[in-house]
C-alpha cells in the first residue's frame, strides 16, 4: 500500500512540475565553470554528420566558427560555405587543431546526417576540422536565437536567412560576428587566431 | 484505520492535483483551423494554413510569473544567465520574487524570449507561432478577420500611441471572436518564431533586398501595405533578440490540440 501511495504521489508530482527542470539543475551543479554567456549552457542535443549525438558543451575547449545553412540552398549558402572554407584556409597551420568549424542546418527535415555527410564530401569539408549539426526544429530555432540568426521557410524548398558567421571563444562566449555576404573576413580570421593563440 | 486515512489522503491528493491540472487548461480557448494571408513570410502571397490549436485567453500575469520563478529560481532576476536574458530582465520588480504591489494582474513584462519559452514549457504549453498569433489577432469582437475594417486598424494604431498600457490589468480590452483578450491594447507579445522576420534595411547589414542576400529571397512582400499596424508588429519583432527584455513586451502560451 505504502508503495502505491508513494508511486501515485511521485507520478502526480511528476505531472505537475516541468520536466527538464531537474536535468537542468544537475547540469548547473556539475558545470559551475561554464560562464553566464556561454553557449555551453544550452541543453539541446545535436546529431553530427557521422550520426553521433552531442551537446554544445562537448565542443568545449576549442574556438568555434559557426554558420547556419541548409544544404539544398542554391543562392546565398554556397557563398557562406565558400566563406567558411576561405576562413579555414587562412587559419595558421599550428592553430588548426584549436579551431572547430561548425555548420548548423536550419532544415533538419531534409538535412539528415547522411545528407550532411554527402554535403561535406561534395564540398571537401570532410576532415576533422569540420562539424555538421542538426537537431529538432525547436532546438534549431533556439540556437538561431542565440546566434541572432533569423530564418524563415518561405516555400517547400527554400528558406530566407541572415548571413552571419559567428566566432566563439573556448569558453563558448561569442567573440565576433561577421554579417552579410561578400564582406572581408580579415577581422574574422584575426579574431579566430587571437582566441586560438590563447590556448597555446 | 491508518490505511483508511492514507486512502483518504491519496483521494484528496488526486482530487487536488486533478483540479489544478484542469485549471491550467481553463484559461485557454480553442482556435479553429483556417487560412490567412500574412503581411510577410510567403513568397507567393498564398494563404498560410493555421491548424487548430489552443491559446491562453490572457497574457501571463505577474502573479503567474512569480509562481513559475519560485519553482524555477534559476530564472529569477539575480540567477538567470546572461545568455538567456539581458540586464533589464524584470528590472522594474522590487526583488527576485516581488513585483510592485497591486500589480498581480498586470501582464508580466521585461521577460526575455528564453524565459517566456521556459515558462510555457513548464505549463505543458509552448509559445504561439507568429502565424498563430497574427491569426488570432486579426479578429475583432464579431469577425475572424477584421483587418480590412478601418475602425479596427484605427483602434490598434491608437493603442500604439498610448503609453504605459503595460500597467493595466489583463482582460480590460475587448473580447475577440475567439474569446481571447488583450491581443491589442495591453502589451506586445513574444512568438516562438519571432526571429523569422527578414526585413531589409533593419539592424543587419543586409541593407538592400538584393537577391544575393537571402536564399530564395522575395521574403519581403507586403501583401497589404495598408495594414500599417501589422507592419509595426513585424518590424518590432524583427528588431528583437532572444535575450532582449522591454517594459511593453509580455507573452501568452499556446498548445497543440491533443491528437
Amino acid at each position: 500500500m505504502k508503495k502505491i501511495v508513494m508511486g501515485l504521489l511521485i507520478l502526480l508530482i511528476g505531472l505537475q512540475s516541468c520536466t527538464s527542470q531537474k536535468k537542468n539543475d544537475t547540469a548547473t551543479a556539475t558545470n559551475k565553470t561554464i560562464s553566464d554567456l556561454s553557449i555551453y549552457n544550452l541543453p539541446s542535443q545535436w546529431t553530427t554528420q557521422d550520426n553521433k549525438n552531442i551537446e554544445m558543451k562537448d565542443l568545449k575547449g576549442k574556438v568555434l566558427v559557426m554558420v547556419m545553412i541548409y544544404t539544398s540552398c542554391k543562392s546565398a549558402c554556397p557563398r557562406l560555405v565558400a566563406d567558411m572554407r576561405h576562413i579555414e584556409e587562412r587559419i595558421p597551420e599550428n592553430l588548426k587543431d584549436k579551431v572547430q568549424l561548425v555548420l548548423v542546418s536550419i532544415d533538419p527535415t531534409v538535412d539528415t546526417p547522411k545528407r550532411l555527410k554527402d554535403f561535406s564530401i561534395e564540398n571537401k569539408m570532410d576532415n576533422n576540422q569540420w562539424l555538421f549539426l542538426r537537431s529538432s526544429e525547436e532546438n534549431t530555432r533556439e540556437f538561431a536565437a542565440v546566434l541572432a540568426v533569423n530564418y524563415k521557410k518561405i516555400s517547400p524548398m527554400d528558406f530566407s536567412h541572415s548571413n552571419i558567421i559567428s566566432v566563439f571563444n573556448a569558453d563558448g562566449e561569442l567573440a565576433f560576428q561577421q554579417e552579410g555576404l561578400g564582406v572581408s573576413y580579415d577581422e574574422t580570421v584575426n579574431k579566430i587566431t587571437e582566441e586560438a593563440e590563447k590556448l597555446n | 484505520m491508518v490505511l483508511k486515512y492514507k486512502i483518504t489522503l491519496v483521494f484528496y491528493a488526486v482530487l487536488f492535483m486533478a483540479t489544478s491540472l484542469i485549471a491550467q487548461e481553463k484559461g485557454m480557448v480553442t482556435i479553429k483551423r483556417g487560412t490567412y494571408v500574412p503581411l510577410y513570410g510567403t513568397s507567393d502571397k498564398k494563404p498560410v494554413e493555421v491548424s487548430t490549436f489552443k491559446i491562453d485567453v490572457y497574457p501571463v500575469t505577474n502573479e503567474e510569473y512569480v509562481n513559475f520563478l519560485k519553482k524555477n529560481p534559476q530564472y529569477s532576476r539575480s540567477k538567470i544567465k546572461g545568455l538567456f536574458a539581458d540586464k533589464s530582465y524584470l528590472s522594474h520588480w522590487k526583488s527576485d520574487f516581488d513585483y510592485a504591489p497591486g500589480k498581480n494582474n498586470a501582464p508580466a513584462t521585461n521577460v526575455s524570449w528564453f524565459a517566456a519559452k521556459k515558462y510555457c514549457e513548464c505549463q505543458g504549453k509552448r509559445l504561439p507561432t507568429m502565424d498563430e498569433w497574427e491569426y488570432v489577432a486579426m479578429a475583432d469582437e464579431k469577425r475572424i478577420d477584421a483587418r480590412t475594417k478601418e475602425e479596427y486598424n484605427k483602434y490598434i494604431l491608437s493603442w500604439y500611441e498610448k503609453s504605459k498600457t503595460y500597467n493595466n490589468p489583463i482582460g480590460k480590452t475587448f473580447k475577440n471572436y475567439w474569446g481571447v483578450y488583450d491581443m491589442h491594447g495591453l502589451v506586445w507579445e513574444w512568438t516562438s518564431d519571432f526571429n523569422s522576420i527578414m526585413l531589409s534595411g533593419e539592424s543587419r547589414k543586409d541593407k538592400d533586398s538584393d537577391k544575393n542576400l537571402f536564399c530564395g529571397s522575395g521574403s519581403v512582400n507586403a501583401s497589404d501595405l495598408m495594414n500599417y499596424a501589422a507592419f509595426m508588429r513585424y518590424a518590432f519583432r524583427g528588431s528583437l533578440k532572444a535575450s532582449y527584455t522591454t517594459r511593453n513586451l509580455g507573452f501568452r502560451c499556446a498548445k497543440d490540440l491533443k491528437k
